[in-house]
């Protein structure tokens, strides 16, 4: 970082000279760094990590029922940025809707007309502050994609159900809904059972499917997570609920190695070609893995750049999941402005993958499983811990260790004392004392809400051994 | 010349010192932990013959520069006394009689085992004390500081250290201290050391028979009285050439301010000590130093937090409640300690173990009957098994240096479940975090019902095994009051 007129000059070689550089995690950073020295260095007209991104450009598909033509980047409301706001002694994460305004305002100004929001999200306030930003923009601009969500059981009677999808349109300001999803089917202890409870006895999907012949839902789908017998069922009932659309995790990861990361996780191929096969567009959601996708070990990070030198690790991820013909759009939950940025110029236009990077990014998927991440996306559904641990935090603080190269095996280790000083100083900037990994007690109430199957006691419970054996210098 | 090299030397005492008692990393202990262990009255705690003989013999051949070197406090006198006028001092009679019934008030609570009382008057404890109370938070607070810078630049240079204020008596006794102090330096130089220090009692008595120290010559001297208003021990009474040796601090001062070349720093010939004549009156100088505070700091019980609601929405943070301290029948102090009373007897509440604890359990006591001095405590941590700092710092063998190997195995108390508050009964969850972090493996999980193995478990406490370190106490769920606490033993033993 230390010469940016250097970058600036290119009197070096870019390709030589990232590869100096040992990007990594600042992967991340590039985008604004480039930026900020540059002015007319796009190539040919081409989309490059620099210069103006063009408003006109954004590639589009169509919905084969509706004909909308959907934007192929989507805005996930997941992962809205926030402020720390003062509440007598405690401070809170406040979503910040200023913040929230500008983002939107940039996305549909490039192009974006998919939003996706969920009345569980950023602690049940994602609708609200997602329908304030829309609501200044005309309502044909955009389509709105929320769900009805599922975690407490308490939220799963009929009235309290209808409730929720009343609230959802009040808070998004709206009468009708383009987008209505049935919330991650096939997660908890018993995904069957609890498919049943949420979405059929009550009768709910009949009474969302009625809503659709009325026209208030445009379109009807669901998303997946988890027991896969729940997704079959689901697609074999297809001509009895007509599926608009499904919303399914895909990534160059999990297209083939899912279900080596987590056996009861089940490969992105399968799920792809089976609505591939009935013509159901899929919504593709978690593209870059909450980030993990972009947050690699420095030589798989290289080994992108050295590629695309002029494009971000994240990038490849992205065209990767929006390089699938049947993809309708792809989310992302875009917090800050320069990933929306990076984001716009992959798709803006999308350059599809051609084969040779396929088996490129497939080769990477390879290398990448030899690194024992945790597979935490961040989703936070697995919060509030009732013992108040920052269960994402823990995890997340883990993998960025793991990634660099900061989780010693041994106190003979080349690097031990540096790593020690990294993972042990890292944690408690990362984690407050009270919120971690040793204050878990293994009441397992996490586990059911976690997409990705992870064993959360299991993990919190290594790393709190791993912690200890650290401090105490009996690695 | 050689008030120079004092005022060096000094300085270089009052600033390691002084590090000494901010550090928390305890790196500094490896380059200067010795300047405490020389320390007059915790070497005599400590019953460091060596080190007393060496001080005593000092003192005897050069006079008391252990006070204008050595003594932390007495530099940090010399340091405010500067910033006063010049010339304002004038010779004045020593209170003989004040000064002997401090000594003899402190001698007596040092044998009684009232140490800590006698602590509110020692002058290194005193100093520490101030530094580690006004100091301390300033220099946490900008290493806090340098951690956030660090924590942006992305490196590991600095790392964020918590800090919680002190209780208001804890406060309260090192404001005074500073106070009064301060004003009287400020105004009258050494007042504190030659009427209320015990050690400058004690040392004061040797430096009057002292081989080498300021020696007027009556030759040259045109009693012009420059000397006399100068000596901030107020001990040259120039119109007689006379220097009372006891109060003499050794400074200096007065050979650079003689424009006659008349004082100078020699073995003293046969020159008779007039200063015995002074006649005791007591002129009823308080020791305005000690007080009773019964003030008890008022603990900010943090609005209790309803248990967690039911998962409704991704993300957030549930409250936790601040754990509060246990009453425990026997407090609990650190392994090394040997027993309650050593501890009590040889503490000069210097504050010097509470400053390198890095797990925040231990903190100077506000219960009267062992005011300042440090117990153990876990709501905030534990006592690890990989830390023995508060031995190795301690300079007066109230808390002796234990290896990790002797500590894992010292028991300082032991652990007791209540099986009101365990969350197994009041939340019906299973849990078992204590016996999960029980590094001597005194803690099992065993059925709740006698004989039914797939009842909720519940933790069993080994007492043979248990060494009181807090680890089930600190990592308990159940707040604000922990469902398993340490009782202290009176006694240390061995497992």
């Amino acid at each position: 970082m230390s010469k940016p007129n250097t970058i600036c000059g290119l009197d070096m070689d870019r390709r030589r000279f990232l590869k100096r550089m040992g990007l990594g995690a600042t992967a991340a950073a590039l985008p604004s760094i480039l930026e900020s020295c540059t002015s007319g260095t796009t190539d040919g007209g081409r989309t490059s990590l620099t210069g103006p991104i063009p408003t006109d450009q954004m590639t589009y598909r169509t919905n084969p029922k509706t004909g909308d033509k959907v934007s192929l980047l989507g805005y996930g409301c997941m992962r809205w940025p926030v402020k720390q706001v003062k509440e007598g002694n405690e401070v809170r994460n406040v979503i910040d809707q200023d913040m929230v305004n500008q983002l939107v305002d940039k996305a549909i100004e490039h192009g974006v007309n998919y939003f996706d929001t969920s009345p569980a999200y950023g602690e049940g306030h994602s609708e609200e502050v997602t329908g304030n930003a829309l609501s200044r923009h005309p309502r044909d601009k955009y389509f709105i994609a929320t769900k009805l969500s599922n975690f407490a059981p308490q939220t799963w009677s009929r009235k309290a159900s209808e409730q929720m999808y009343r609230k959802s349109l009040e808070y998004l300001q709206t009468d009708y809904i383009d987008y209505m999803l049935l919330h991650a089917i096939g997660m908890g202890e018993d995904g069957m059972q609890e498919f049943e409870n949420r979405y059929i006895d009550n009768g709910m999907l009949e009474f969302l499917a009625a809503e659709r012949e009325a026209g208030r839902i445009r379109n009807l789908g669901f998303s997946y997570h988890g027991d896969i017998a729940v997704f079959d069922r689901a697609l074999s009932e297809h001509d009895k609920w007509k599926w608009d659309f499904v919303q399914i995790q895909l990534n160059y990861l999990d297209w083939r190695h899912a279900s080596e990361i987590n056996e009861a996780n089940t490969n992105a191929e399968y799920l792809y070609t089976e609505l591939e096969k009935r013509g159901i567009p899929a919504v593709i959601m978690e593209p870059l893995l909450g980030g993990r996708l972009a947050k690699v070990p420095n030589h798989i990070a290289n080994r992108l750049l050295e590629r695309e030198p002029e494009r971000s690790v994240a990038s490849w991820a992205f065209r990767y999941a929006g390089s699938h013909p049947g993809v309708l759009t792809v989310l992302s939950g875009m917090t800050y402005m320069d990933h929306l940025e990076d984001n716009l110029r992959s798709f803006c236009p999308l350059k599809p993958l051609t084969d040779d990077e396929n088996r490129f990014l497939y080769e990477t998927a390879n290398l990448m499983m030899e690194y024992p991440t945790i597979p935490c996306n961040d989703c936070k559904y697995c919060m509030p811990c009732p013992y108040g641990i920052d269960i994402p935090s823990i995890l997340q603080h883990y993998n960025k260790c793991v990634n660099e190269g900061n989780v010693p095996e041994s106190s003979q280790s080349e690097n031990y004392r540096e790593a020690r000083r990294a993972f042990l100083i890292g944690y408690d900037r990362s984690v407050p004392k009270l919120r971690q990994a040793d204050h878990c007690v293994g009441c397992r109430k996490c586990v059911a809400h976690c997409p990705q199957e992870i064993d959360i006691p299991a993990e919190t419970n290594r790393i709190d051994k791993f912690v200890d054996s650290l401090k105490r210098g009996t690695l | 010349m050689l008030s120079t090299i004092r005022r060096i030397a000094g300085l270089v005492f009052l600033v390691s010192i002084t590090l000494l008692f901010l550090d928390f990393t305890g790196t500094v202990h490896a380059w200067v932990g010795w300047m405490a262990k020389i320390q007059f009255l915790p070497a005599v705690l400590a019953l460091n013959v060596g080190i007393v003989i060496a001080l005593v013999a000092v003192t005897i051949v050069f006079g008391r520069v252990y006070c204008s070197v050595i003594c932390p406090l007495g530099v940090m006198q010399d340091v405010i006394a500067r910033a006063g006028k010049r010339n304002r001092y004038r010779y004045s009679k020593e209170k003989r009689v004040l000064r002997i019934a401090m000594l003899v008030a402190m001698i007596a609570l040092l044998l009684i085992g009232m140490s800590w009382i006698a602590a509110l008057i020692a002058p290194y404890s005193s100093y520490g004390r101030m530094v580690q109370t006004l100091l301390g938070p300033v220099w946490i607070w900008i290493n806090n500081l340098l951690a956030d810078m660090s924590r942006h630049a992305g490196n590991y240079m600095f790392y964020h250290v918590d800090y919680r204020l002190k209780g208001a008596a804890v406060i309260a006794i090192a404001v005074i201290t500073f106070v009064v102090i301060a004003v009287l330096a400020f105004r009258n130089g050494r007042t504190y050391c030659n009427t209320i220090c015990p050690v400058g009692t004690v040392l004061g008595y040797l430096a009057r028979y002292s081989l080498f120290a300021p020696v007027i010559d009556t030759t040259k001297c045109n009693s012009c009285g420059l000397c006399g208003r100068n000596c901030k021990a107020s001990c040259i009474d120039s119109r007689n050439h006379t220097i009372d040796y006891s109060r003499c601090v050794a400074c200096m001062d007065c050979i650079d301010k003689c424009h006659q070349r008349a004082i100078s720093y020699t073995r003293r010939g046969k020159v008779t000590d007039h200063s015995t004549e002074t006649t005791a009156t007591s002129t009823g100088v308080n020791a305005a130093g000690r007080r009773d505070f019964m003030g008890v700091c008022a603990l900010t019980i943090g609005a209790a937090a309803a248990k967690a609601a039911e998962k409704t929405v991704d993300g957030g943070l549930a409250a936790i409640t601040d754990k509060q301290i246990p009453e425990r029948d026997i407090h609990i102090v650190p392994p090394g300690a040997l027993s309650i009373a050593n501890l009590a007897r040889h503490c000069t509440a210097c504050q010097l173990c509470v400053t390198v604890c890095p797990n925040e359990v231990l903190r100077p006591s506000t219960d009267l009957s062992r005011l300042m001095q440090p117990e153990a405590s876990y709501e905030r941590g534990y006592c690890r098994p990989e830390c023995n700092k508060c031995g190795s710092v301690c300079p007066t063998g109230a808390i002796h240096p234990v290896s990790l190997a002797d500590k894992s195995s010292t028991q300082i108390g032991h652990a007791v479940w209540l099986s009101r508050n365990c969350i197994v009964y009041t939340d019906g969850v299973s849990c078992g975090n204590c016996a999960r972090h029980c590094p001597t493996g005194a803690i099992t999980m065993v059925p709740s019902i006698s004989g039914d193995d797939s009842s909720p478990k519940i933790p069993a406490v080994n007492r043979e095994r248990c060494i009181g370190c807090g680890a089930c106490e600190n990592l308990c769920p159940a707040r604000p009051y922990s469902a398993i606490y340490v009782e202290g033993h009176l006694q240390h033993r061995t497992v």
